[in-house]
């Protein structure tokens, strides 16, 4: 057992935090930091920066952009991003189809696709889930029918997220009725101009329109963007949301938020008296957090370093299920501690409110989302029950 | 940064595990055990000092193996995961941990060398009626004659104070600070009356009246950092003890929701109780996080890390420990309320471990005090 780090990961560590705070633009970095919306050519521009040197899929195959770095070094990368408000690389792209590509596709898909998707010239959207199949992903019904040299694609997807910039959509169809439901899913990539294919958005709780449905009515796809081969779609698909479950604890990012809403707590006049923050029961809600968050950091540094040959550990459904709890749970006391002033969530800049907690509450209504997409909790329950405990 | 152990730390959990796991995954063996005094085995005790683990934490001038405190971890979770009734935390981690640490050359390879032989088990007394967790003696006080010190107040509780070969007992010093004394258990004006504890361990109440002591180390000296310290190794090590307790007792939740049937099925055809197994799954699982980084934030040898981490570990595995302990009860209905079952008997394990040096919201409210004095946690310290 050991604790500190090497004196080559603690150089490691010195660079990236120096790369990520002198290279990508302070200006992208503030909007993380003050919890703004991101523009798409923020994400762009900054996954960009990442990308020309060599930082934006260091977990993909070094012959395709990524690096060989160990299980720790990779921790410290995500750790020192989120630390210093650098956008995380566009999950889609990163973290989802690349690898899948990466791992399943030909090496004609890889060629055509691995690059432009490092260097986000891609921008890739999930089509997975279906209005009829959330949780019980199987029992989706798009489907894709052999006709030549084409599949044609009918069916529906929703919750796309930016759906809006999406230049392609990685989707999960059914190419054969006839079997078991899971035994007839592929997975097909679509350019998202084909004709037939059309993007709606939906509101959510909170104002805002990140999620999309699209529609699919007889789009023609080349046979080959198929990914490995037909039928095997659903061991594409745990593979790629085993991967989603890791990404998804954003341990780095909560921790921060924590961080700064200790300095909001310092600034306001707590009911008792002192500031908010020697408030004893505020206190101690931020430390039972803090502990949590350390909890959950450290297990994700066991988790990655017992992840074997890019498997995820089945334990990474801790991860999700405690990170988006706490990621949820953090948000929760920065509505708290804005008290009076979270009301004002449609005043504009010259409020007299502070901005953090003028944008307090819808941050929270969005974030109900965490514990929902990605495998909800009560899924990853069900995974830890039979997988992990054998119930 | 390494969470994993080396061959010998692996072929000693699995020596401590084949010695004591032979033994008490009887359970009924280990409950007649407890019923009786001193409320352990003692051909067990001398069978772990033949092993050489009751030597581990002390220098090999002192009698003992001068092993790290992973290795005394790993011993305490393994005695943790079948709740051994024999005193390692209190005698070897807390009495002997504060001799090594504050005593003379001559009273550590005395006390330690029989420590480690097996041969005499010490009590450390140091809780008062009123106190709560504090490194520090108020109550009992020491008065020194010339070079004769003499000790008069009451400790309570003190683990296995009764039939305890030695006494370590702190007391306030006349000029301040706490000190701490050796006391012969037949020293004149002491009285000890020992009792037996809900998890079958022991406890005595120890009356000083005038009682001669021995001054641990030099004379009149403050102990009391010595005392935190010891303290807070033992909260590291207490938690460990708890993990292999919290193991084992999801282990046997899950195994039992496989085989015990109601309504013509196994119970974990019901969602409703799997999902409970799946938090508790999740909340072991960060408490070990959180032991096991402690632990190696106290091999750093920094003393203010390692203080502030035995306290977050602390927090850490008290929650688990409460949500784990009920649950493993509750999911067992009511097999898990019998004495002749085992699993209660872990909850109340678990329920003492938790108030030995501590609990959950006495951590909370010290780190609650500095909460503002950092702006986030960095494991690696950096
Ligand atoms: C903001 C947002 C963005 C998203 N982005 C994308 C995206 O980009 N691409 C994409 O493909 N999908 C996306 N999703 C979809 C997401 O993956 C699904 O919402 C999710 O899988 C849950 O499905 P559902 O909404 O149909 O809920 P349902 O499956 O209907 O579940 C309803 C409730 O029942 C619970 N439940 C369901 N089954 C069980 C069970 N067996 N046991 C216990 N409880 C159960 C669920 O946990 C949930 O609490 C997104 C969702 C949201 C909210």
């Amino acid at each position: 057992m050991k604790l500190e780090l090497s004196a080559e990961d603690a150089a490691f560590r010195e660079e990236m935090r120096d790369f990520f705070t002198t290279e990508v633009p302070q200006e992208i970095r503030d909007t993380v930091r003050e919890g703004r919306e991101l523009s798409k050519e923020q994400i762009v521009e900054s996954q960009r920066v990442l990308n020309a040197a060599g930082l934006a899929v260091p977990n993909w195959p070094v012959e395709w952009g990524g690096q060989d770095w160990s299980a720790l070094r990779r921790h410290i990368w995500h750790e020192e991003l989120q630390r210093a408000c650098v956008p995380i690389p566009l999950a889609f792209n990163a973290s989802m189809i690349g690898p899948v590509i990466a791992h399943f596709g030909s090496e004609e898909l890889k060629q055509r696709f691995l690059p432009q998707t490092a260097n986000l010239d891609i921008w890739w959207s999930q089509g997975f889930s279906e209005p009829d199949a959330g949780s019980d992903l199987a029992s989706l019904r798009t489907t894709a029918v052999r006709d030549g040299d084409d599949y044609v694609v009918n069916g529906q997807k929703t919750w796309t997220t930016l759906g809006q910039y999406g230049d392609w959509i990685f989707t999960l169809v059914r190419t054969d009725p006839e079997v078991k439901k899971q035994r007839g899913i592929s997975m097909l990539l679509i350019d998202m101009t084909s004709p037939g294919l059309t993007v709606r958005p939906i509101e959510l709780i909170d104002g805002g329109h990140e999620v999309n449905e699209v529609w699919f009515e007889d789009v023609r796809v080349p046979a080959e963007n198929l990914v490995g081969e037909e039928n095997i779609g659903w061991d594409i698909a745990k593979f790629l949301l085993g991967n989603e479950r890791v990404g998804v604890a954003p341990v780095g990012a909560t921790k921060r938020i924590l961080a700064q809403a200790k300095g909001f707590a310092k600034e306001q006049r707590g009911s008792r008296g002192g500031t908010l923050l020697e408030d004893p029961l505020v206190a101690s809600r931020f430390v039972e957090l803090e502990n949590e968050l350390l909890a959950l950091e450290l297990t994700a540094l066991r988790v990655v370093a017992h992840s074997a040959d890019g498997k995820p550990h089945p334990a990474s459904s801790v991860l999700k299920l405690k990170g988006t709890e706490l990621q949820q749970a953090v948000s929760e006391l920065v509505v708290d501690l804005a008290g009076p002033a979270s009301l004002a969530s449609g005043a504009g800049d010259d409020s007299a409110l502070p901005g953090w907690a003028r944008r307090s509450t819808p941050t929270y209504l969005n974030l109900r989302k965490a514990s929902i997409y990605g495998g909800s909790n009560e899924v990853q329950r069900q995974i830890i029950a039979r997988t992990i405990l054998g119930l | 940064m390494d969470f994993s152990h080396d061959e010998e730390q692996q072929a000693l959990r699995e020596a401590v595990r084949g010695l004591v796991g032979k033994q008490y995954s009887d359970f009924e063996l280990r409950r007649q055990t407890t019923k009786a005094d001193p409320g352990y085995d003692e051909t067990m005790w001398a069978r772990l000092a033949e092993m050489g683990v009751l030597g581990l934490p002390f220098g090999e001038d002192d009698g003992g193996s001068g092993a790290g405190p992973a290795e005394v971890a790993i011993v305490a979770e393994e005695l943790g995961r079948v709740i051994a009734p024999e005193p390692f935390l209190t005698a070897v981690v807390l009495a002997g941990g504060l001799v090594a640490a504050a005593g003379s050359p001559e009273q550590r390879a005395e006390v330690l060398g029989a420590l480690t032989a097996g041969e005499l088990v010490p009590a450390l007394a140091h809780a008062e009626p009123g106190s709560r967790w504090s490194p520090s003696a108020e109550s009992v006080t020491a008065s020194a004659d010339g070079d004769t010190w003499t000790l008069t107040g009451t400790k309570e509780p003190v683990p296995f104070g009764a039939h305890a070969g030695l006494l370590v007992v702190t007391a306030a010093l006349p000029d301040g600070g706490t000190g701490a004394f050796l006391v012969q258990p037949d020293a004149a004006g002491l009285s000890r009356e020992g009792y037996p504890l809900f998890d079958g361990s022991r406890a005595a109440k120890v009356v000083l009246d005038g009682t001669p002591g021995t001054p641990l180390g030099a004379p009149g000296l403050d102990l009391t950092d010595s005392i935190a310290t010891v303290m807070d190794i033992g909260r590291i090590v207490a938690c460990h003890e708890a993990l292999g307790a919290m193991a084992y007792a999801l282990e046997a939740t899950s195994g039992y929701l496989k085989s015990r049937k109601q309504f013509g099925v196994t119970l974990n055809t019901f969602q409703a109780l799997t999902f409970r197994s799946a938090d508790m799954y999740v909340s072991l699982e960060l408490a070990r996080s959180v032991a096991a980084w402690a632990l190696m934030v106290l091999m750093t040898g920094d003393r203010e890390r390692a203080s502030d981490a035995a306290a977050r570990a602390a927090l850490q595995v008290s929650r688990a420990a409460r949500h784990i302990g009920q649950e493993a009860i509750q999911l067992h209905g009511g097999i898990g309320m019998t004495a002749e079952y085992a699993i209660g008997s872990y909850t109340a394990r678990l329920t003492a471990l938790d108030h030995l040096l501590g609990d959950g919201d006495h951590h909370l409210g010290r780190l609650a005090e500095v909460v503002g004095q950092h702006e986030d946690l960095d494991p690696l310290g950096a």
